[in-house]
């Protein structure tokens, strides 16, 4: 979650100079881009080979490389890159000191860099998480970062969302109601003791990674997911929602390939980087889809 | 998704070294659940020769017990039954959403006791040989 500091300062540093480069020389031909690219890429490399003699302890970042339209990357490999460790350095601070010094074709997503955006989920060491939470300092080195397995590779460590987005749309995750309030200004409150029952659900930030951890996503294309069936969850028991929708959504979870396919290996909750506990959320709407089918009258 | 092209090590069973608590309770869940099936064919086989005769019966009993092998099955069997039973109310506790964060303290302990059991066992099942 930290910052590198002193690679936020050499990002200021190069790029405005590039910029004066480039404006300096208004016929610049993309050759010449490409030569004053290279140089500065050297340039950086050398800053890298100073910074890893000075410091005490070096790290190896072990890094899933592919890339189907690069003849060299067509084959899956692992490269190795050494980054000077420092206090507080997360994963996704050593991928974006690899990727700024050594390969600028070293792909991955990250945007926010605190655990809120859900870009970074990765497999690092065996386990999903995200790169921006994970402490190098916490990690068995040398670390091995690869793209979220059960999901197709489009290059380095980025992967194919959409069938997740798919899965996330298919529960309907935004609120909707008939229960409306009857005063044109009154408020829909919701009960303290009904947003704490919610709470946890409401933090899922999108990563993928308890999907991605799940067996059985894995072998069923048409399985919800955990982090869909707690989409569901959240809005299920809202009670602002009412009861028609909440039936409305219950429909949505009990189908063949909802609720009912969680094996409660408790995968999800293993990974999941916002503490969610899945599988009892799970199991909730198990139980929710019971009552309202089985009838002993 | 599945169509993907192959991932290599990322995604075929050297990942076991990776399984979490949970993970081995499923996988040692579902091995003892086909075991056990395929126990009860040797069972309903074995029950069917009293069909015939009792002393047929007593004949196939005496004989698969004088066997150290199957002395030996006996308790790999009563494990995994034992196992079984015990994961199995571990997963009754899991579906009602009772003492989900100690699921995975529940799985060791069902280990354990399995072992005890099966320990305890020995002399019983290997005895008189």
């Amino acid at each position: 979650m930290s910052t590198d500091v002193t690679e936020r300062e050499s990002e200021t540093e190069t790029e405005p100079e590039a910029a004066a480069d480039a404006a300096s020389r208004p016929g610049s031909s993309t050759q010449q881009r490409q030569e004053s690219d290279k140089r500065e890429r050297s340039a950086m490399r050398e800053r890298a080979e100073r910074e890893l003699a000075e410091s005490d302890r070096t790290v190896e970042l072990e890094v899933y490389r592919y890339d189907p339209d690069v003849e060299g990357k067509a084959d899956p490999r692992f490269d190795t890159f050494p980054v000077p460790f420092t206090k507080g350095m997360t994963v996704l601070d050593a991928l974006i000191y690899a990727r700024d010094h050594f390969d600028s074709s070293l792909t991955f997503r990250h945007s926010c860099r605190q655990a809120i955006c859900g870009s970074d989920a990765l497999f690092i060491n065996g386990h999903q998480r995200l790169g921006c939470k994970t402490q190098m300092a916490d990690l068995e080195w040398p670390v091995r970062v690869e793209p979220l397995p059960h999901a197709e590779v489009r290059k380095d460590l980025v992967v194919d969302m959409e069938h997740f987005y798919d899965q996330m749309e298919a529960v309907e995750p935004y609120f909707r109601t008939d229960d409306l309030p009857s005063g044109d200004l009154a408020e829909q409150r919701q009960s303290r003791q009904n947003r704490e029952k919610i709470k946890m659900s409401t933090r899922c930030i999108w990563c993928g990674a308890c999907t991605s951890s799940c067996n059985i996503a894995a072998g069923d294309e048409e399985y919800l997911g955990p982090a869909a069936i707690n989409k569901a969850y959240r809005f299920a028991m809202d009670e602002r929602e009412g009861e028609a929708m909440r039936d409305h959504r219950l429909n949505v979870v009990e189908k063949e390939h909802g609720v009912w396919r969680c094996q409660t290996q408790f995968s999800c909750t293993e990974v999941c980087p916002k503490d969610i506990p899945l599988t009892e959320h799970i199991q909730e709407l198990k139980r929710e889809a019971v009552k309202r089918n089985l009838k002993f009258w | 998704m599945r169509q993907s092209y192959d991932r290599g090590p990322v995604e075929d069973f050297g990942r076991w070294r990776e399984f979490t608590a949970g993970m081995w309770a499923w996988v040692f869940h579902k091995f003892t659940g086909w075991v056990l099936v395929g126990y009860l064919f040797t069972h309903v086989a074995v029950l069917s020769t009293a069909t015939v005769d009792g002393a047929t019966y007593t004949a196939t009993l005496q004989g698969l017990e004088e066997l150290l092998v199957v002395r030996f099955l006996e308790v790999g069997l009563l494990a995994v039954a034992v196992f079984h039973i015990i994961n199995g109310v571990r997963l009754l506790f899991v579906d009602l959403g009772v003492g989900l964060e100690a699921q995975d303290q529940a799985f060791y302990a069902a280990l354990v006791l399995t072992g005890a059991i099966t320990v305890g066992s020995i002399p019983t099942f290997l005895g008189g040989i």
